[in-house]
């Protein structure tokens, strides 16, 4: 049982930033229909910058402040520089941008940076947290309040404030956002910065767990599309599900099943997901019209 | 001008000529090896093209074909005995029979689906080859016999150059021959309109999957050059970015175009080669080069060539 | 030729068509109408096995077809065209047609890759075949433009020639003479008749009434996805519940009129 309780709680905290990384993706996939395959690099810069601003001597809380803002400013530069003049290219034209973008800064990072490995000490101390007989580790509680305290603003910011509710309504319709007067490019810069601070602060949260490099952005990627999908495209609450269940498979699979086969597990539920039913787990189910 | 690009003894012909000058400008043999690069990669390439430019269905996890085609060709002279040659061709038909096997519940998915799709099939692909380390010799790969045709060991540079290159006409050849025929025709009615495409009575399912087989074939005849060309393999060539890379090479030269191809992936392997004086600098320039040429370059490069020649006149 | 029996579909708690039955015979023209939403495109969509009904049956040649998709009831014979367009914009007019005679055409993947003499030989006289059905629609001297840039009509007889290629023993058609001026509705006019005088059933959705009343041999009349009544043109137009559920006064006077 405190087995299962130990794999249970890193399984959710993956999850967590898995789903945080899914956000960012459903975030920008609503208000642009943009597939961002750099997500993941905005969680390497979030851990990166912080890493090396704190190792600079800067303070822990004015690092990661300094990260997310330079993953907001990446996020910004990605869209003005390589999104928005391509508008009207194909889908599967403006995928392979992104991936290039990913690439990009992936070779921007090993160069600015360096090709280690390296961790963050957990913000509350290294000592574990013990609950019903496992031993949880403090910073798990971190990751876990952390995206959830993110999630709820993200709600109430698209719910209760005029520039969130633009964002739902570029979501719903580009065309009928931009008749009733609403800057749709600017409302689609926002998303691309917001999901960079998003992704930039899941990879703060992790990074004093699973360490962080140059080179970690692309498997991110990967998997926060893959929760994305599996919660179903463009749906932010199956984006939480799916990230959360993603984390709980992979890890549970680790553990239970087979760890070397570990970042198999979610590529094989795709899969299954996919073929089984291909809207996702709360997408909506699509006719083609003709 | 325009006439020749369509004409397919035109471009084979042309091709030809290429091929068989080329090397006469090349100052050393370091030339022949990535020139060698570029004909093996514009194999993929045309082959990916038939499925992406032709049937209009992305796969963003081909690298796993041309992957398997690599390592048959390690591990078939390595552990099984077998030759090189006949390694190629086994690794030939297990890609065409697992593309057979994962196409069909695949390629019903559209769109961002069937790229997810694709990738997550590529990602195991590769990640089972760099698991099972006793056969592939895991992350670190492992070496490829030489090839030997009716005892003739090939290991030069040239012999490298002169077969890819023979392997390259043949694959465009091929690949040309569809156009214009009933299978030409049908992929590109599935890819302008997929539900006018079944009511004249095309079965879509089974077209896209045969484009899909094809794709992996080429896919992994390629991988296998490549890996005896090279004498080593690892599992970077079934990876993530190498499938990207393909992508890119076909949408870069022009979708559906197969000279197209052929340019596009000679811009991603001579660029970098010519580029990175520095190792370090590798990826920032394969992703500049990405970004600039979908940006700018949107309908590839050999569709744009060929309209503005014909506005020119 | 086709019966269509109690078929109906539902979109959720929508029922888009609800319990229609009709039948169309051999070399007779039948005409569906009805208000917009009526269903008549989504009958379609479920007689070409596009959507796939929620109950009721459809026969063609009586054989049971209803849960065939679209490919399979070409080979058997039901070919149908698009309200909304559906040609292959980057072929030719003449390849379009070709792509019709698909089902007719012997079909080898390993020919076609390399090329064998017996595809050249095939093409020529499937282009023959495409040829003569542009021919017959009219646009013989469109053959080789790219069919993207045919004008609107042009699309729509593109459309017929396509579905004729098939050699259909019912063809439906989705709105032919839409958005067509009056010479081209006519040309679309008697295209139709030559149609049903080969002994095709053919089965028309149009908003045109002078058109609908002057070819069609039957009218099926739709209302919100349930079946108001059918008769000859005569009766149809004679009929008060028609007038009044359906066409309102100015409708009535416009098929009074016709």
């Amino acid at each position: 049982m405190s087995e299962f309780l130990q794999l249970f709680f890193s399984g959710l905290t993956v999850g967590a930033v898995y789903a945080l990384v899914a956000l960012g993706f459903t975030l920008i996939y609503n208000a642009s229909d943009v597939v961002n395959f750099a997500q993941g690099e905005f969680v390497m810069l979030g851990g990166m910058v912080t890493v090396f601003a704190s190792a600079a001597g800067i303070p822990l809380p004015v690092a990661a402040l300094i990260a997310v803002s330079v993953a907001v400013a990446v996020g910004l530069l990605l869209y003005w520089l390589a999104i928005a003049p391509a508008r009207g290219a194909s889908a599967v034209s403006i995928i392979i941008i992104t991936i290039g973008a990913s690439i990009l800064l992936k070779g921007a990072a090993q160069i600015a940076f360096d090709k280690q490995f390296h961790r963050l000490p957990a913000f509350s101390g290294d000592a574990p947290i013990d609950v019903l007989g496992a031993s949880i580790q403090s910073q798990s509680f971190w990751v876990l309040g952390g995206t959830a305290t993110a999630v709820l603003i993200l709600y109430v910011f698209l719910e209760k404030t005029l520039v969130g509710k633009a964002v739902l309504a570029t979501s719903a319709s580009r065309l009928a956002a931009r008749l009733v007067g609403i800057n749709t490019a600017t409302i689609m810069a926002l998303a691309f910065g917001g999901s960079a601070a998003i992704g930039a602060i899941a990879g703060i949260l992790v990074t004093p767990i699973t360490l962080t490099s140059y080179d970690v952005g692309t498997m991110m990627a990967l998997k926060g599309f893959a929760a994305a999908m599996l919660g179903g495209m463009g749906n932010p609450l199956g984006a939480v599900v799916g990230g959360l269940l993603l984390g709980l498979l992979e890890t549970l699979g680790a553990g239970y099943v087979s760890s070397t086969y570990k970042d198999g597990f979610a590529f094989v539920m795709i899969l299954v997901i996919l073929f089984a039913m291909p809207q996702g787990l709360l997408g909506r189910r699509t006719v083609d019209r003709v | 001008m325009t006439a020749l690009l369509n004409n397919r003894y035109a471009i084979v012909a042309a091709l030809a000529v290429v091929i068989a000058i080329l090397p006469f400008t090349f100052p050393s043999s370091y030339y022949l090896r990535v020139a060698s690069l570029v004909w093996v990669s514009a194999f993929a390439s045309i082959g990916l093209n038939v499925l992406m430019g032709k049937a209009g269905q992305v796969s963003l996890g081909h690298a796993a074909f041309f992957g398997i085609g690599a390592y048959s060709t390690a591990i078939g002279p390595a552990h099984l005995g077998l030759p090189s040659w006949a390694s190629l061709v086994i690794g030939a038909c297990v890609s065409g029979l697992l593309a057979y096997l994962v196409g069909r519940p695949i390629l019903r998915l559209k769109g961002h689906y069937l790229a997810i799709a694709t990738l997550g099939f590529g990602v195991l692909v590769a990640l089972v080859i760099t698991t099972e380390s006793r056969w592939t010799g895991g992350p670190d790969g492992m070496p490829v016999a030489k090839l030997t045709v009716f005892g003739w060991r090939i290991g030069t540079a040239y012999a490298w150059y002169w077969l890819s290159g023979a392997f390259l006409l043949l694959g465009a050849w091929i690949a040309l021959n569809l156009d214009d025929t009933p299978t030409g025709r049908a992929l590109l009615a599935l890819h302008d309109s997929e539900v006018a495409a079944r009511v004249v009575g095309i079965d879509v399912a089974g077209l896209k999957l045969r484009a899909f087989v094809i794709a992996a074939v080429y896919a992994s005849i390629a991988g296998s050059l490549l890996a005896m060309m090279n004498g080593f393999v690892n599992p970077d060539l079934a990876g993530f970015q190498h499938s990207v890379e393909l992508v890119t090479m076909v949408v870069l030269g022009g979708l559906g175009s197969i000279v197209g191809s052929i340019v596009g992936a000679a811009v991603l392997v001579v660029l970098p080669q010519a580029l990175t004086v520095f190792q370090e600098y590798e990826n920032l320039m394969l992703g500049f080069i990405i970004i600039v040429a979908m940006v700018f370059m949107r309908d590839g490069i050999v569709p744009m060539a060929s309209k503005l020649i014909a506005s020119a006149r | 030729m086709l019966a269509v029996k109690n078929i109906g579909i539902s979109f959720g708690a929508l029922k888009a068509i609800d319990d229609v039955s009709f039948s169309a015979s051999a070399g007779q023209i039948l005409t569906v109408i009805g208000p917009n939403g009526a269903g008549k495109t989504t009958l379609f969509n479920v007689i070409s096995g596009v959507y796939v009904a929620s109950h009721g049956s459809v026969e063609l040649g009586g054989e049971d077809v209803t849960s065939l998709g679209p490919d399979a009831l070409a080979a058997r014979g039901l070919s149908r065209t698009f309200q909304n367009l559906q040609i292959f914009q980057r072929m030719t007019v003449v390849q379009n047609v070709m792509v019709g005679r698909h089902l007719k055409e012997r079909r080898n993947l390993f020919a076609d890759l390399l090329r064998l003499p017996s595809v050249g030989r095939q093409n020529r006289e499937t282009r023959e075949a495409a040829l003569q059905l542009l021919d017959e629609v009219g646009l013989r001297d469109k053959a080789d433009v790219l069919a993207g840039d045919l004008s609107y009509g042009g699309c729509k007889r593109l459309e017929i020639a396509r579905a004729l290629a098939t050699g259909p023993r019912v063809l439906l058609l989705d709105e032919p003479a839409a958005g067509c001026n009056a010479v081209e509705t006519e040309d679309i006019d008697r295209l139709i008749c030559r149609v049903a005088d080969k002994g095709i059933a053919v089965v028309l959705v149009e908003h045109d009434m002078k058109l609908v009343m002057k070819i069609s041999h039957r009218i099926l009349v739709l209302d919100r996805g349930r079946f108001l009544a059918e008769g000859t043109p005569a009766e149809v137009r004679a009929n008060p519940v028609v007038h009044q559920a359906y066409l309102g006064n100015r409708g009535a006077k416009e098929v009074q009129g016709a």
